[in-house]
C-alpha cells in the first residue's frame, strides 16, 4: 500500500486533496442532495416530510394544480410563474442600476490621487459593516418620506443600494489596473476625451463590469429581506416564496423544488453571459 | 535660415510639493530653447532634471506655469494634446493591450476621420518602415520588447507628425538591441526629415543619435550644441561632470588673454582654454579629459603643460589602459591610454611607483567656473 502511495502520483494527489474535498462533500455536496431528494417528497398535513418521488412540487410550480376552483381536472394559474419572472427581471433591472449608477463613482476613485484613493475607498465599505437588515430598514424611513414605501420601485431603490458596493470593487479593480499613459496616448493620437472613454477606458474596464455583474446578478435572484421589508407583502420573489415554504406554510418539499428552480435559472442566465463575455479575467488574447 | 519647428520661450513649470505644503518646486526655470525643422535633438540630463516635463509641455500633457511654447511659430497656449501636430513616443509604449497591431497603429488616423480606404495602405507602410511587417493581427503582449517598441514608432509616425516626440524609448531594451534601435532610429529620421526630440538620461545615446544636445541640470537648461561642441566645450563643470569622464582639477586663475588662461593649481602652472565668464584671479576648476593627456619617458617639448608624475594605478583592460597619476601630493589625474601597439611602453604600463612625464595640450583643457 505504502509502495503504492510513493509511486503513484496521482494517489498522492487525491490523497492530498481529500481534506478539502471532504469539506466540499459535507457543507456543499449533501446540503445540496438533501434539498434535491426534499424537492421530490410529499408533505404530511402536519408539514413533515414524506421521502417519495414525484414531480409534483415542480408541476405546481409551473402553475399547473390538481384542485381547482371547479373541483374537476387541473387548472393553470400562472402566479408562481409571475413570481420567477419578477426575480430574474429585478436581478437585471438592478445589475444595470448598479452599473450605471456605480460606474461613474468607480471611476472617479480610480482616477483619484492615490492618497485619496483608499479613503473613498474605505467610504464605498463602510456602510457594509452595519448589519444588511438594519441598513434595510433605515431605507424604510426614508422611503416613506417620498411616499414610495411598498412599492416595487422600493424594492429596486433596496436592492441596488444593497449591492451597488460589489459592482464598485470590481470596476474599481479594472480602471485602477489601466496605465495612465493610454489615456495620454489616446490623446495625443487625436482622441477627445470621449472618444478615449469609448475607445480605451471602456473596453479595458469590461472585465470588471462582467465580475461585478456575476457578484450582483446571483445574491439579487435570491435574496428575500428587501423586498419583503421594503415591498410588503405585495412584490413576492422566488426567495421569498422560497422563505414562506419553510417558514409559514410549513411546506418544505415545494421550497425546495423552488429552490431547485432558482438555482437551475441561475445557473442558465450566468452561463449564458459567461459564454459571451467569460468571467471578468483580464483581456483574453487570441 | 533654416525654420524653428519648436521653440521654449522662458518656459517655467512648478509643481506643489506635497512634503512642503503649498511650496512649489519649478521642474523646469525658465527654459528658453530653439529647435529646428528637421532636426534631431535630445534633451539630456539626470533623472529630475526637467526633461520629461519639458517633453510633455510641448505634447501638451502639462501647462506651463508662465512662458510659451510655440510649434512652427503658433502659440500653443492650452491647445489639448489631441489638437497639437505632435506625437509621442512613451517610455513604457503605451500600446492600447485590447487593440491588434494594425488597431493601434490606426488609431490616430481613425481619430483624424482619415478615409478607410487610406488606412489600410498608411498602416502597412508605417509597419514596413520599422521593419514590422507581418504582425499586424497580433496582440501588443504577443510580441517582444524591442518589436512593440517599433509597434509604439509606427503609431506616432503613421501620423505624420510636425514633430516627434521621444521619451526614453530605448529604456527598458537591452544593451545590444539599444544600440541596434538607436542607429535604426536615426536612420529613419533622417529618411522621413521629421524634427525628432529625444529625451534621454544616457550620454551615450545623446551622443550617438543627436545633430543637437541640450544639457539640463535641476530644471534649468544648462549648454545648447552639437554633440562636439558639447564634448569639446563644456560651459560649466556639471556638463563637462555629465558628458564623458573628465579630470578636475581646482586652482586660481593667473590671467587670461585671448581665450587662454594661465592657470595655478597646488604649485603648477597650467595653460588652457578658458571659457569667457573666466577672469583673472578666480577660483576656478580645470578639467581636462582622461583621453587628452598622454605620458611619455622624455620631456615633450610641444606644450607647456608637462610634469613629472608617479603612477599610483595602471589597470590593463585591452583596448586601453587606465592610469592615476600623482602630479603633487593634492593634483592626480586619470590618464586612458589606448593599446595602439602591443604594450609599446612597458615601463609605463608597469608598477605602480614609476615615474613619467604627463604632458597635455592646452586646447585639450578648459579652465571653468564652478
Amino acid at each position: 500500500m505504502l509502495q503504492r502511495l510513493r509511486e503513484s502520483k496521482s494517489l498522492q494527489g487525491t490523497l492530498l486533496a481529500s481534506p478539502a474535498m471532504l469539506w466540499m462533500i459535507a457543507l456543499l455536496i449533501v446540503p445540496l442532495l438533501l434539498i434535491v431528494i426534499t424537492s421530490f417528497g410529499q408533505r404530511d398535513p402536519d408539514g413533515n416530510v414524506i421521502y417519495t418521488f414525484t414531480f409534483d412540487n415542480y408541476i405546481r410550480l409551473m402553475g399547473f394544480s390538481a384542485d381547482c376552483p371547479d373541483g374537476v381536472g387541473t387548472c393553470f394559474n400562472s402566479l408562481y410563474l409571475e413570481i420567477l419572472a419578477r426575480s430574474v427581471g429585478l436581478a437585471l433591472v438592478t445589475t444595470i442600476f448598479t452599473i450605471v449608477l456605480g460606474y461613474p463613482l468607480a471611476y472617479y476613485v480610480a482616477r483619484a490621487p492615490a492618497k485619496r484613493r483608499n479613503m473613498l475607498l474605505f467610504l464605498i465599505l463602510v456602510p457594509l459593516w452595519t448589519n444588511f437588515v438594519i441598513r434595510v430598514y433605515a431605507w424604510i424611513r426614508i422611503l416613506r418620506a417620498f411616499e414610495m414605501l411598498y412599492t416595487p420601485q422600493a424594492v429596486l431603490v433596496g436592492m441596488v443600494y444593497e449591492f451597488i458596493p460589489f459592482m464598485i470593487l470590481p470596476m474599481y479593480t479594472s480602471l485602477e489596473k489601466i496605465d495612465p499613459s493610454l489615456y495620454e496616448a489616446a490623446a495625443d493620437l487625436g482622441a477627445s476625451s470621449l472618444r478615449t472613454f469609448l475607445k480605451v477606458t471602456l473596453p479595458l474596464s469590461l472585465p470588471g463590469v462582467v465580475a461585478g455583474t456575476l457578484l450582483v446578478f446571483v445574491p439579487v435572484m435570491g435574496t428575500f429581506v428587501v423586498s419583503d421589508i421594503l415591498g410588503g407583502k405585495q412584490f413576492v420573489l422566488v426567495g421569498n416564496l422560497i422563505q414562506r415554504q419553510f417558514l409559514d406554510a410549513r411546506d418544505p418539499t415545494f421550497g425546495a423544488a423552488a429552490s431547485i428552480v432558482l438555482m437551475g435559472m441561475t445557473l442558465i442566465v450566468m452561463i449564458i453571459y459567461t459564454r459571451k463575455f467569460g468571467f471578468g479575467e483580464e483581456v483574453v488574447i487570441t | 535660415m533654416t525654420a524653428i519647428a519648436v521653440e521654449l520661450k522662458d518656459v517655467v513649470k512648478e509643481f506643489a510639493e506635497p512634503e512642503k505644503k503649498g511650496e512649489a518646486f519649478a521642474a523646469v526655470n525658465h527654459v528658453d530653447l530653439q529647435i529646428n525643422d528637421g532636426e534631431f535633438f535630445s534633451l539630456l540630463g539626470p533623472s529630475g532634471c526637467g526633461k520629461t516635463t519639458s517633453l510633455r509641455m510641448i505634447a501638451g500633457f502639462e501647462l506651463p506655469t508662465s512662458g510659451e511654447v510655440l510649434i512652427h511659430g503658433k502659440a500653443m497656449g492650452k491647445t489639448p494634446p489631441y489638437q497639437r501636430p505632435v506625437n509621442t513616443v512613451f517610455q513604457s509604449y503605451a500600446l492600447f493591450p485590447h487593440m491588434t497591431i494594425i488597431d493601434n497603429v490606426a488609431f490616430g488616423l481613425q481619430m483624424k476621420g482619415v478615409a478607410k480606404a487610406e488606412i489600410e495602405p498608411r498602416v502597412k507602410e508605417a509597419l514596413s518602415m520599422v521593419r514590422l511587417p507581418g504582425y499586424e493581427n497580433r496582440k501588443p503582449k504577443q510580441l517582444s520588447g524591442g518589436q512593440q517598441q517599433r509597434v509604439a514608432l509606427a503609431r506616432a509616425l503613421v501620423n505624420r507628425p510636425e514633430v516627434l516626440l521621444l521619451d526614453e524609448p530605448l529604456g527598458a531594451l537591452d544593451l545590444k538591441l539599444r544600440k541596434e534601435m538607436q542607429l535604426e532610429l536615426k536612420t529613419l529620421q533622417r529618411e522621413v526629415g521629421i524634427t525628432f526630440i529625444y529625451v534621454t538620461h544616457d550620454q551615450e545615446e545623446a551622443l550617438t543619435m543627436s545633430d543637437r544636445i541640450a544639457v539640463m541640470s535641476k530644471g534649468h537648461l544648462l549648454q545648447v550644441g552639437t554633440a562636439l561642441e558639447i564634448y569639446e566645450e563644456p560651459n560649466c563643470r556639471f556638463v563637462a561632470d555629465f558628458i564623458g569622464e573628465t579630470n578636475f582639477v581646482p586652482g586660481t586663475v593667473v590671467s587670461v588673454e585671448d581665450g587662454r588662461a594661465e592657470f595655478e593649481a597646488d604649485g603648477l602652472r597650467l595653460v588652457a582654454n578658458a571659457n569667457a565668464d573666466v577672469r583673472a584671479g578666480i577660483q576656478a576648476t580645470l578639467a581636462v579629459r582622461p583621453e587628452r593627456v598622454r605620458l611619455s619617458a622624455e620631456k615633450p617639448d610641444d606644450t607647456p603643460n608637462a610634469f613629472i608624475g608617479s603612477v599610483s594605478e595602471a589597470i590593463y583592460i585591452g583596448t586601453d589602459t587606465h592610469f592615476r597619476v600623482n602630479l603633487t601630493p593634492s593634483v592626480s589625474l586619470r590618464i586612458r591610454r589606448q593599446n595602439t601597439v602591443p604594450i609599446g611602453m612597458p615601463a609605463l604600463a608597469g608598477p605602480a611607483g614609476n615615474t613619467v612625464w604627463v604632458s597635455w595640450h592646452p586646447e585639450s583643457a578648459r579652465v571653468l567656473v564652478e
